[in-house]
């Protein structure tokens, strides 16, 4: 089980060194196996024996192995799907010449090694063992993920890139002085010399002083908070999602906003036991609604397909920060799914959303209409990945909110009504936007906008991540293997302090 | 190490809140700064500051450990990424920092207000560090607060970038004052951190003067609702 952990954190930084000098194929090939190993490999850690699987700096166990799993899901699929994405602009590059065709390799190359550095990074983060080195693999993830918003070099991806770049890389410095305030706190019981690792600090953590863990749970939730996308601090998140190429906001949002949240989850399993459960429940409570709220209104109008999706990403860690404020096991054990379903349903909403920006040549939802009839397979997947988002039976994310939402009214009712209030608005809005791009027929005016041929060839690896994708979905929806819901209920008793 | 309770501070404990009031003064001058490269070598001059109190912890309280962060830190934060910054602006012919949100004078008294609610609040905390006296700790949480105010009312990409910079610097500060006993391998691995982010700056800001043909933030308004 060791070897496993440290081949997770090795074969995707292989991938990464690899992908310098493989051709442009080869480098393909070596992210899609390191993607289908990764994945393999923490399907291996899921049936570990024991509590946790620890080797060197890299400990794992049931909360972070969740993480691992979203992350793990997505990583090979992004890659597939990028085959396919870059397989159309390597024809329309060739058919440009050999200067395009030249420019176009070198992105192709610097875009495989983008994307196995920043799954390494997030694989990474929730491996590691101690709040020091995620909040260094966090700090990873945002400077490699810039690098591939900016990647399209367009004005807005610039603007996009320049935003997310120095609001979150702040956000996480705020999320370093954190840091540095729990080693204060753990210091005063563990002595000087500790390397803030999970396991001592959680055993110690009733007699650390209340006063500086208070301050470091309030900052952690406003440093990594950023990264997370929670109100007021979330305002990179729909610029750097909606500039992004479809696979990397793929990834942004299904994987990295829940690995930022898995610090913040740290953060709050060392300050319950310290402070008691009330104040840092309270303070995810304010956040989550928050950010519930400004999603669900930014929802009902919003003109641009993948700033929607962005919102409703927004919207999704707003649910995950209520859900655990409510404390409840029940409502944590939906938060831990809910990680996993938002992880393939956000994924596939955005590979789908991908093909039909692509198709379309625009994200303006008023010139994409009559989705239905131009795609065939992708516009009826991409409602089902709405549906699904909304929180739809038979859905993975159905079965999480009601989870959520049953455990919130044992303590928290009126956050339990709210959320169910504005889970409600979110849904029109999201479900008003797409059934409109997809059911409304094109008008004659928009029949100049030619809908681009897409190449045969490039769709079947779009196609493929996006059908796991509902696989997936209908799979932890309709009933979860044994062994998930095992590792689900422990990562919610770790949670909320074994209760 | 020593403990410091009694009530007239001693020579160590002057010198160290007088080279935190001096990193605090600085962030400061770099809010009024009116030239790109003045701002960049005022960072100098603060990571300087910041370094040299490294120093003065290592000697004062027997931290060995704090000589090679304060030599690291030297090498990256005083020299290196002042180089690297300084060679991105030769290249760009902009010299003067676009005019902020605010004028000046207000820009300063903003801060001001902000450096002091900061001071006094983390006074109010009652954290108190056996390495350094709990001053350098309000200092540390001013400077972070006003390098957000730069950041927030500056519009270019050098006064930002450099107003991020310095905010790691009024961490490191919180950091020499609270967790200077931190294992020097997690130091390291926040400076290679840091070192990693310089980079992606640098990128992106070409990146951004290759597009806009100048340092300006004021046309990054497309990206909105």
């Amino acid at each position: 089980m060791t070897t496993a952990l440290v081949l997770l954190v090795i074969v995707p930084l292989a991938a990464t060194v690899a992908c310098v000098w493989l051709p442009l194929r080869a480098a393909q090939a070596a992210t899609l196996a390191s993607g289908l190993v990764s994945l393999g490999l923490v399907l291996t850690l899921l049936w570990a024996p024991g509590q946790s699987v620890e080797a060197g700096w890299l400990m794992v166990d049931p909360l972070s192995l969740v993480f691992l799993l979203a992350v793990g899901f997505l990583y090979p699929a992004v890659a597939a799907y990028s085959i396919g994405y870059l397989a159309d602009e390597a024809n329309a590059a060739a058919a440009a010449g050999p200067q395009a065709q030249a420019d176009f390799e070198r992105y192709a190359r610097r875009f495989s090694l983008g994307l196995n550095a920043f799954a390494w990074a997030m694989l990474c983060a929730p491996a590691v063992n101690g709040l020091a080195l995620l909040w260094v693999a966090i700090e990873v993830t945002t400077v490699i993920s810039a690098l591939l918003v900016a990647i399209d070099a367009t004005d807005g991806a610039t603007e996009a890139a320049w935003k997310y770049v120095l609001i979150a890389s702040s956000g996480l410095g705020i999320g370093l002085l954190a840091t540095v305030f729990m080693y204060y706190a753990g210091a005063q019981v563990l002595g000087q010399s500790y390397d803030l690792a999970f396991a001592p600090l959680l055993q110690h953590a009733a007699q650390l002083p209340a006063t500086p863990v208070r301050l470091a749970f309030v900052l952690a939730v406003l440093g990594f908070g950023t990264k997370v996308g929670l109100f007021p601090v979330h305002t990179w998140l729909p610029d750097a999602h909606s500039e992004a190429p479809s696979p990397v906001s793929a990834l942004l949002s299904g994987a990295l906003l829940v690995v930022s949240f898995y610090a913040i989850l740290r953060y709050l399993q060392v300050a319950q036991l310290t402070l008691g459960a009330q104040f840092p429940h309270d303070v995810l409570l304010i956040f989550g609604v928050a950010s519930l709220a400004l999603a669900a209104l930014y929802l009902l109008d919003q003109r641009d397909l993948k700033r929607l999706l962005a919102y409703s990403s927004v919207e999704h860690m707003g649910i995950l920060a209520i859900g655990v404020g409510f404390g409840a096991p029940m409502a944590a054990a939906g938060v831990l799914l809910h990680v996993l379903g938002h992880a393939a349903a956000k994924g596939y909403a955005f590979m789908g959303s991908g093909v039909l920006v692509r198709r379309f040549g625009t994200k303006d939802l008023h010139r994409l209409r009559g989705g239905l009839d131009a795609l065939r397979w992708t516009g009826p997947l991409l409602l089902l990945a709405v549906l699904a988002l909304s929180g739809m039976p038979p859905f993975a994310l159905f079965r999480s909110e009601f989870q959520i939402v049953v455990g919130g009214f044992t303590t928290s009712a009126w956050a339990a009504a709210a959320l169910v209030g504005l889970v409600v608005i979110a849904f029109a809005g999201l479900a008003g936007s797409i059934t409109s791009v997809l059911f409304r027929p094109r008008v004659a005016a928009d029949d100049q906008d030619e809908v681009a041929a897409m190449s045969r060839a490039g769709s079947g690896w779009m196609l493929a991540p996006v059908i796991a994708g509902v696989v997936v979905l209908i799979v932890l929806g309709v009933h979860p293997p044994a062994v998930l819901s095992d590792l689900l209920a422990r990562g919610a008793a770790e949670l909320t302090g074994g209760q | 190490m020593t403990d410091v309770t009694q009530s007239v501070p001693g020579l160590y404990d002057g010198v160290a809140s007088s080279i935190a009031v001096v990193v605090l003064l600085l962030e400061f001058l770099m809010l009024r700064a009116a030239m790109l490269r003045a701002q960049v070598r005022l960072y100098a001059v603060q990571s300087f500051a910041v370094s040299l109190l490294a120093v003065a912890v290592a000697y004062g309280r027997d931290v060995p450990e704090l000589y090679v962060l304060a030599a690291l830190s030297f090498l990256l934060k005083a020299v290196a990424v002042p180089a690297v910054l300084l060679r991105l602006m030769r290249n760009a012919d902009a010299e003067i920092a676009g005019s902020g949100v605010l004028g000046v004078a207000s820009e300063v008294l903003v801060s001001i207000v902000v450096a002091g609610v900061g001071f006094f609040l983390v006074g109010q905390l009652g954290i108190e560090s056996d390495v350094l006296p709990s001053a350098a700790l309000s200092l540390s949480v001013a400077v972070v607060l006003v390098a957000f105010v730069l950041m927030i009312m500056r519009r270019d990409v050098v006064s930002q970038a450099v107003g991020f910079f310095s905010l790691e610097n009024g961490v490191s500060l919180a950091s020499l004052v609270v967790a200077a006993g931190m294992p020097l391998i997690l130091e390291v691995a926040f400076l290679f951190d840091l070192l990693v982010a310089v980079v992606v700056f640098g990128v992106l800001m070409r990146l951004h003067h290759a597009r806009t043909q100048s340092l300006s933030t004021e046309m990054l308004t497309r990206l909105r609702g």
